[in-house]
């Protein structure tokens, strides 16, 4: 019961993760091409220079909450996927210095410098969550000791790496639209016509990798929950995004996008349940919510600390959208 | 070099990296949001100006503390699996909360104290800096829960061979937890303070803006004045309570292999043979251990090699000795930092009130150089609590070698262990060259307000 929950909350912490650093990864993969003058490139900078901080949160309370609710899925994880997450280090290391030093000199190298380095590190990143999601619902190499055994090899596959471009070009679209609600004038029409562009794109890629789901997973097996409609419902939303913004409902647009990754994140946390690591060697070893999680009373103190601090996080970082809900122009005095 | 080596190197370099840039978080915090509140109740501009000088070192500070501390929640589970599977149910626990409590609070609000200026009223704003600096604080708290669990386990069972959580109150009134989380604290605002002391130091001895850094400089001082003799008494309960919770770690930290006599007599300073298991040349003070751990002047001190065999019945044959010399000098060489710094800020808060401050050119000139004093006091006082925990991860419960991922290679740490060296060196690099940047460029006057160039900025500071 109270594991059951525990999946449910990790889950939604992975969601908030991939709805708000989703736009910021989009974002800062496009600052270098969207960019044309520094001015430019620091308006898109700015557009999440107050969220991204806040933003990153999601995923350190969803690695706590992983270690603190399902030791065994952490310890499994990390250790196994240790290259994977190296690298992740690595990028997030980079990329979060980045925002806050890119300005500080007025040396174009410098600022260029720091630019790519914000580009590699919001590209791998989601690259990286798509290889591991994919083999997450793949299945790797796990001992009976719980160990994964495989080598970092063995989780780069054409499908995993078709996931982390799925989610790459999600991420673009919805930094894409993000962009076009926070920005005016010659750069918005730019961004717009780029989302434009993307969107079918994003669609096309995205279904190539569910049919390629179909044979490469157990997912459709029915052996966790039955998503139902709801891989549907993200289709049907990715789709309508291409429309709203023709439409001009930028904001809608933006809605759609967050849709889609929250729709899918759902859709694989229900398909995997009540497996979270799934052995690849033999099914017994497999690590579901119940062998990897922590006794009952750690379980029940986490449930009262997290039903009472999400929805309160979730109002001040909403605050927080308020209070920098407009526009940024390029006459703006700009922090970062 | 084996992966467990290798994993506790790594270990310790990023840890004791973060945690370099962490107590500059939480001190200058509080700094700048005492600065902050002086310019929204006294309305006086001169403080604005200061808060935004110290808050733009601050954030550059800030930055890499927190990308280094994503490293550090992380990397239990990449390295130290099987720790992380024996104490996750527990430790686990305050890791998460520290998320959902502090850490949340803390990136939000940073995030609209920075960009919040001009778009909120100056209350809010200034709401924002405290909450920044609590939340910073309560982070402190949680992750120390978690990490006085590894000195002193508490509230827990074992259960199949792994630790459970029975009483969440239990791990947060570990009475190591509140000798430890009032000394870090301490350490943390004489941290801020030594480092607006330093730098204000450094622009007086230049003439440059010299009312505005006498301004911060006075609420430097004296916040270095008060933090860093808590420091001390909250160090001192610390070692008490660690001869009943901890012997080994304070026997090693005095290098005392034989149990001392009735009275107990403090070295101040040895040459030690681990391997001989004595020490060569020592210098002592009478008395000074006992009345230091019982604050008497009786009181035997029990030593390395009797606590070794007393470990050996009670957790089996084995090495319960620390690396002594480490935990020795580590311990003084954080004594010594820490008496220092009450020195020059007993000297600087006198030059302060006699108001002479400029005359002390050598004075100011050391204290740019005493920046250095708290980072290194931090680092080492680290050292020793977990050097000298040592062969323990979880005291009693877990040996450290017992807690590595048994099949993460020792190629594959290498690899991680070469590459965040080198990102953490170029991070302090960068670090240290946009301070000093931003150190010449000085406070931002209003009529600089506009102008990029640092020479300009110069021209109309002098």
């Amino acid at each position: 019961m109270l594991e059951s929950l525990w999946f449910y909350l990790i889950a939604t912490l992975f969601v908030g993760f991939f709805f708000l650093e989703g736009f910021d990864f989009g974002v800062g993969m496009l600052t270098p091409f969207l960019g044309k003058s520094d001015t430019q490139r620091r308006v898109l900078i700015n557009t999440i220079g107050p969220f991204w901080d806040g933003n990153e949160v999601w995923l350190i309370t969803a690695g706590g909450a992983m270690f603190a609710a399902f030791p065994n899925w952490y310890a499994t994880l990390f250790s196994g996927f240790y290259m994977a997450l190296f690298l992740m280090l690595v990028a997030l290391i980079g990329r979060g210095v980045s925002f806050e030093f890119r300005s500080k000199l007025d040396n174009p190298k410098w600022r260029t410098t720091w630019d790519w380095i914000i580009f590699f590190g919001s590209l791998l990143p989601p690259l990286l969550w798509g290889v591991a999601l994919a083999n997450l619902m793949r299945g790797v190499p796990i001992d009976q000791n719980m160990n994964y055994v495989g080598s970092f090899w063995d989780l780069i596959s054409f499908y995993s790496v078709m996931a982390g471009v799925s989610i790459v070009l999600l991420f673009l679209l919805h930094g894409a639209l993000f962009l076009s609600l926070k920005t005016e004038g010659e750069l918005r029409d730019r961004v717009r016509a780029l989302a434009l562009r993307i969107g079918p794109l994003t669609s096309a890629v995205l279904l190539i990798f569910v049919v390629l789901s179909y044979f490469e997973t157990d997912m459709f097996t029915g052996k966790g929950i039955n998503p139902g409609s709801v891989p549907i419902l993200a289709g049907f939303a990715l789709l309508s995004v291409h429309f709203f913004l023709k439409a001009g409902r930028d904001g809608w647009a933006f809605i759609m996008t967050g849709a889609t990754i929250t729709l899918s994140t759902i859709t694989v946390f229900m398909c995997l349940y009540p497996n979270v690591m799934i052995s690849s060697l033999n099914p017994e070893w497999s690590l579901t919510i119940y062998n990897a999680s922590s006794n009952a009373y750690t379980l029940k103190v986490m449930t009262i600390v997290a039903l009472t601090m999400v929805p309160i996080v979730i109002a001040y970082q909403a605050w927080n959208y308020w209070v920098f809900r407009k526009r940024v122009s390029m006459n703006d005095h700009l922090d970062y | 070099m084996e992966a467990l080596d290798l994993a506790r190197w790594q270990f310790g370099i990023t840890t004791v990296y973060h945690f370099l840039f962490v107590p500059l978080s939480v001190g200058l915090a509080y700094l700048i949001a005492f600065m902050q509140t002086m310019y929204v109740t006294k309305n006086d501009e001169k403080y604005k100006q200061l808060a935004k000088f110290w808050g733009r070192l601050f954030l550059l500070n800030f930055a890499v503390g927190v990308v280094t501390g994503i490293m550090q929640e992380f990397q239990f589970g990449m390295n130290w699996a099987d720790y992380s599977r024996f104490v996750g149910a527990v430790f686990g626990g305050p890791l998460a909360v520290e998320a959902l409590v502090s850490f949340f609070l803390e990136s939000t609000f940073l995030g609209i104290w920075i960009f919040g200026w001009d778009r909120l009223s100056k209350k809010m704003h200034l709401a924002s800096i405290w909450l920044v600096a609590i939340a910073a604080t309560l982070s402190a708290l949680w992750i120390l829960s978690a990490n006085s669990f590894m000195q002193e386990p508490v509230g827990y069972e074992i259960v199949n061979g792994r630790a459970e959580m029975t009483s969440f109150f239990a791990l947060l009134g570990n009475k190591q937890l509140w000798v430890e989380f009032p000394h870090v604290i301490y350490g943390a605002l004489a941290t801020g303070a030594l480092f607006v002391t330093g730098i204000s130091a450094y622009k007086i001895v230049r003439k440059q803006q010299v009312d505005l850094f006498k301004t911060s400089f006075s609420i430097g001082i004296v916040v270095a004045l008060i933090s860093s003799i808590l420091t001390a008494t909250a160090g001192h309960t610390q070692s008490q309570h660690l001869m009943s919770s901890q012997p080994m770690k304070m026997a090693a930290a005095e290098a005392l292999w034989n149990t001392s006599g009735e009275s107990a007599p403090w070295t101040v300073i040895a040459s030690i043979d681990p391997e001989a298991q004595k020490n060569g040349f020592q210098i002592e003070i009478p008395y000074a251990l006992s009345i230091l751990s019982y604050n008497k002047l009786t009181g035997s001190v029990p030593g390395i090699l009797e606590l070794q065999a007393q470990y050996e019945q009670l957790y089996g044959p084995g090495d319960y000795i620390p690396p002594v010399r480490t935990t020795f000098w580590s311990f003084r060489i954080m004594v010594g930092s820490g008496m220092l710094m009450i020195l020059l800020a007993l000297f600087g808060t006198w030059a302060m009130i006699r108001k002479r401050l400029e005359q002390y050119r050598t004075f100011l000139k050391l204290m740019i150089a005493a920046i250095a004093l708290p980072f290194i006091a931090n680092s080492s006082g680290w050292i020793m609590t977990e050097v000298g925990r040592q062969p323990w991860i979880v005291f009693g419960l877990q040996k450290t070698e017992e807690g590595v991922s048994p099949l993460v290679s020792s190629g594959m740490v290498a690899t991680s262990l070469i590459g965040f060296t080198i990102i953490y060196g170029v991070l302090a690099a960068v670090f240290i060259y946009l301070v000093v940047h931003y150190t010449r460029k000085g406070v931002e006057t209003d009529e600089a307000h506009d102008i990029s160039s640092s020479e300009k900025i110069h021209t109309t500071a002098i």
